[in-house]
């Protein structure tokens, strides 16, 4: 095997799969690097080894992901699992460590293919074990078989919550409440698009799934605020529907959820140009078309790019190996764009639908800017209030608040705090997100031991050493 | 909490959480198999020593912090359990050296 | 846009980094009317992301004086700005790992004897595990200067800025200044944003940026662009109180309240000024790491959570540019500190004070002329 390869791949979700698949079955020395043990991303998580055996639980969207791993298994690709990549370098050299040691590996073209995480939903009390994210709760499903028990509450919006409450009905496992947090008024600002989504694949599937939880859980809707309380766990649910009383349910889980937004850490830390997306409330790397960002060799591919979905990965994802076929110089512009044409076709059918799910699941603003005393940075535990005291006295953006209060500068790097300071910034600075900015991210993206750094290898027999042993 | 589903499949792990022998399935996650066996906290945090969870199970939040076989820091939900692994939970800054 | 009232200042600050903020703060106890113009935020460079040493350990002679006037000023830091800026003072130390480095650190401390000063004493193997406890055994002894410390820089920065502006002075952020130039007795200002400014007085306290406003002044310097590279780890149980650097390699480490260890020493990254960016170098920060790994064995298992570059300006002598400008009437400089300007933020402040409003100061800055490069001078 090689060292340097053509095409470097990061992150085997859809979009990952796809691009890795097309590349190498063009004759692209290609590697997939991917943090988890196994392929499939966050969507098909543990596709190919999920205890779950009875499909009808995981449905069969999910089960769609084995129609990319086989294809990929046999597309010549190599596949670097258990790889957590912490840089990468305007010279395009990864960083990266698997099983303990890290490596500097050196790519001619790279798609970040980093996907999504849930956006996240600070409330009073959401630090607290017992709270996760819904999208937690399927990963636990999916890898392990594990639903949540005793009193369990769903609370938020969007597409992901009501899958997930489909699969626990269909698991056997039992949810109590659901908190709908989706305002009211999004429905009318949704209606415009309503045509545009009655024409998309979701309606159908997307109805029937509503409606069967409905009949099955108690769902509280108009939910305007919502608090986790309890000592030392969650214990119960306070929430209040529109300008109504306050009410209490109990609980042992509480999975938040109030839809998801681009993993942008490593694209940010590269340097990839970034843009606010006002529909979508949350930072994008800037791209192409082909998914090209500013840096040049550096593409992202799927929800990484701007949410689209799994389906538009895939398609996101081939047109960006495309892309990097003729960058390398294999395929000219016109074979490109002839061979992009039917997966271009695919990818407008598969985003066919999209601005309606976006408007009608954009989260309240109550939600994206929450009151004084909710903790934004999970981290170092600093509260919007003190984010706000701070602007008060002249920071004027994410880096300086950072910078004042350590707020982004733990572990996470931002994850969990980043889009919620950007918006309560904005806020109390009557100005657009765009124009509060975002964290500048630091290498290493995810944490690197000094043993680590210490012992980095620089000659090809090192490195080769590392990755093939 | 968590439980397992009846017809879960897999081979089974064991392995001790702060000392105590413990039971997984191969798939898991350290993080899914402290919440398996009941686990409900893995760590308190060094700034005020609130008790955390894992919250994101895909290695953004960094909440399931826990001490895998003498190392501290570890991201429970991306080390897969293994036969005689040695997990324990940490708490604040003092258990972070090891 | 400034209000009007501020387009008239008596001085104008070209960059709002520490020694800027210094300038503006000393000349508004003054009762000067003074504009900072930035082109980023405050502190946004070198200012806000270096490793927050205050030390006077190891300085080059020239700077002694300064240095020492300035600790006085930072035991005293809340006085002036009132916050303490997390100054803390458990001394710096530079640690002797042979007995040949050692005797450097004995010949360096009786040349600053003999010359007057007394802060840097030579510490014996004994005394060096005393102040560090958790230093490899292989270690001899060290440097240590008491009164040395360490603080918060972006904080310190931000709170000089915020005293300076409780006195009245002005701050453009987001302004990069795009020529400067003689209008009658006045000098005038624009800026990208629009801005255009006005005052008799002209100070440039750009950093690495300083050498293209000197060049517009006629007296162009070797300015050379740096990006001194600096890591952080996870937070680890208290086991140092000084802030520690090496006699035979590259080191600057502490650790600060929180647990967090910072890993530095000024190993160079790349540095993109037009584009306010830097480039890592992993092969350099390896190394650093490696003598980390020697020197503190508790830290083999720490893992690192982050790393950065600042951008700096250094001169070829390694020393600042501090002074009236060779070539203009009413105009100043303070850059180019080279990667170790921040423990001289404070007096650096009151030393432009001094010459702007009393043409003369009592600390000694000949050696820190900019006309010291006229020979050499390259366009920047």
């Amino acid at each position: 095997m090689t060292t340097r390869y053509d095409l470097a791949v990061i992150g085997a979700g859809p979009a990952g799969l796809a691009a890795a698949t097309l590349a190498a079955k063009r004759g692209v020395s290609t590697v997939l690097l991917d943090e988890q043990p196994a392929p499939g991303g966050q969507i098909y998580r543990a596709i190919t080894q999920t205890p779950v055996r009875n499909p009808s639980v995981l449905g069969s969207d999910y089960w769609h992901g084995a129609d990319l791993v086989g294809p990929f298994r046999d597309s010549g690709a190599d596949y670097l699992p258990g790889s957590t990549v912490w840089s990468v370098s305007r010279g395009l050299e990864i960083g990266l460590s698997r099983e303990g040691a890290a490596r500097l590996l050196p790519a001619k073209h790279i798609i970040l293919a980093t996907g999504a995480l849930e956006r996240p939903f600070a409330i009073p009390g959401w630090t607290l074990p017992g709270v996760m994210g819904a999208g937690a709760a399927q990963i636990l499903l999916k890898t392990s078989g594990l639903v949540a028990s005793g009193n369990v509450v769903l609370a938020g919006t969007g597409p992901l919550l009501w899958l997930l409450a489909w699969q626990y009905l269909r698991a056997g496992a039992r949810i109590d409440t659901i908190l709908d947090t989706t305002p009211r008024e999004n429905w009318r600002q949704a209606m415009p698009h309503m045509t545009e989504f009655l024409r998309s694949g979701y309606i159908g599937k997307g109805l029937k799934l509503l409606l069967e939880v409905r009949r099955k859980v108690k769902v509280i809707g108009n939910v305007s605020a919502l608090r986790a309380e309890g000592d030392g766990r969650v214990q119960s649910v306070v929430h209040r529907q529109g300008d109504g009383a306050e009410a209490r349910l109990p609980a042992d889980t509480l999975l938040l959820h109030h839809g998801v937004v681009p993993n942008i850490n490593l694209a940010n830390a590269i340097g990839c140009a970034q843009n606010w997306d006002e529909g979508q409330r949350c930072w994008v790397p800037t791209v192409d078309d082909w998914g090209a960002t500013t840096v040049e060799g550096v593409s992202i591919a799927g929800d990484g790019a701007g949410i689209a979905g799994a389906l538009a990965a895939e398609h996101r994802g081939r047109l960006a190996a495309l892309d990097a076929l003729h960058r390398l110089g294999r395929i000219d512009r016109a074979e490109r764009d002839r061979d992009a044409a039917p997966h271009r076709e695919a990818l407008d059918r598969a985003q066919r639908g999209r601005v309606f799910l976006d408007t009608l699941y954009k989260p309240a603003r109550d939600f994206r800017v929450p009151q004084d005393d909710t903790i934004v940075c999970r981290c170092e535990e600093v509260t919007a209030g003190q984010v706000r005291e701070a602007v008060k006295l002249g920071c004027s953006g994410p880096n300086q608040t950072k910078s004042f209060l350590r707020c982004g500068m733990g572990p996470c790097q931002g994850r969990l705090c980043g889009p919620t300071v950007t918006e309560v910034i904005a806020d109390a600075r009557g100005v657009s997100p765009a124009e509060v900015g975002y964290y500048r991210l630091r290498p290493p993206v995810k944490p690197i031991t000094l043993a680590e750094l210490a012992s980095l290898p620089k000659s090809e027999d090192e490195i080769n050493a590392v990755l093939h042993h | 909490m968590f439980q397992r589903l009846p017809n879960a499949s897999g081979e089974r792990v064991s392995f001790t959480i702060d000392g105590r022998p413990a039971e997984a399935l191969s798939g898991d996650s350290v993080a899914a198999a402290l919440f398996a066996n009941g686990v409900q906290t893995c760590r308190s945090t060094p700034v005020s020593g609130a008790p955390r969870a894992p919250y994101c199970m895909m290695g953004v939040c960094f909440d399931c912090l826990v001490i895998i076989d003498d190392v501290g820091n570890q991201q429970g939900c991306q080390v897969r359990v293994r036969p005689g692994m040695r997990v324990e939970t940490q708490n604040g800054k003092r258990e972070i050296a090891r | 846009m400034p209000e009007p009232a501020t387009s008239q200042p008596d001085v104008i600050v070209i960059g709002g980094g520490l020694h800027g903020c210094s300038a503006a703060l000393h000349l508004s106890l003054r009762g000067a009317k003074v504009l900072v113009v930035e082109k980023d935020y405050i502190g946004r460079h070198a200012s806000g992301v270096n490793a927050g040493g205050v030390r006077q350990l190891g300085r080059h002679v020239a700077e002694v004086p300064l240095s020492v006037a300035s600790m006085a000023l930072w035991h005293r830091i809340a006085e002036l700005v009132d916050d303490d800026c997390g100054f803390e003072s458990h001394g710096q130390i530079k640690v002797a790992e042979t007995e040949a480095e050692l005797d450097q650190g004995r010949a360096r401390v009786a040349q600053l004897n003999a010359l007057g000063f007394t802060h840097e004493e030579v510490a014996d193997r004994a005394e060096l595990r005393r102040l560090v406890p958790a230093i490899a055994d292989h270690c001899v002894g060290a440097v240590v200067s008491r009164r040395d410390g360490a603080a918060i820089p972006y904080r310190t920065t931000f709170a000089f800025k915020r005293k300076a502006e409780s006195l009245g002075a002005r701050f453009a952020e987001g302004a990069a200044v795009t020529r400067v130039a003689r209008s009658g007795t006045r000098w005038r200002v624009e800026t990208a944003d629009g801005g255009r400014f006005e005052a008799p007085v002209l100070v440039n306290c750009a950093g690495a940026w300083a050498g293209r406003i000197a060049a517009q002044l006629g007296e162009p310097v070797p300015l050379e662009v740096i990006a001194p590279m600096l890591m952080i780890t996870a937070r680890m149980p208290p086991f140092l109180k000084p802030v520690v650097g090496a006699t035979g390699r590259t080191l600057s480490f502490k650790q600060f309240p929180n647990g967090t260890v910072l890993i530095g020493g000024g190993l160079l990254g790349r540095a993109v000024p037009d584009e306010n960016r830097t480039e890592l170098d992993y092969a350099k920060m390896s190394v650093n790491a490696r003598t980390v790994w020697d020197l503190f064995p508790n830290m083999r298992g720490a893992t690192i959570v982050r790393a950065w570059a600042g951008i700096e300006g250094r001169m070829p002598d390694d020393i600042p540019v501090i002074g009236p400008s060779g070539t203009e009437a009413g105009v100043f400089h303070a850059f180019g500190f080279s990667a170790h300007g921040f423990q001289l933020g404070p007096i650096v402040g009151r030393i432009l004070a001094d010459l702007i409003t009393d043409q003369t100061t009592d600390l000694p800055i000949d050696a820190f002329r900019i006309q010291r490069f006229r020979q050499t001078a390259v366009a920047a």
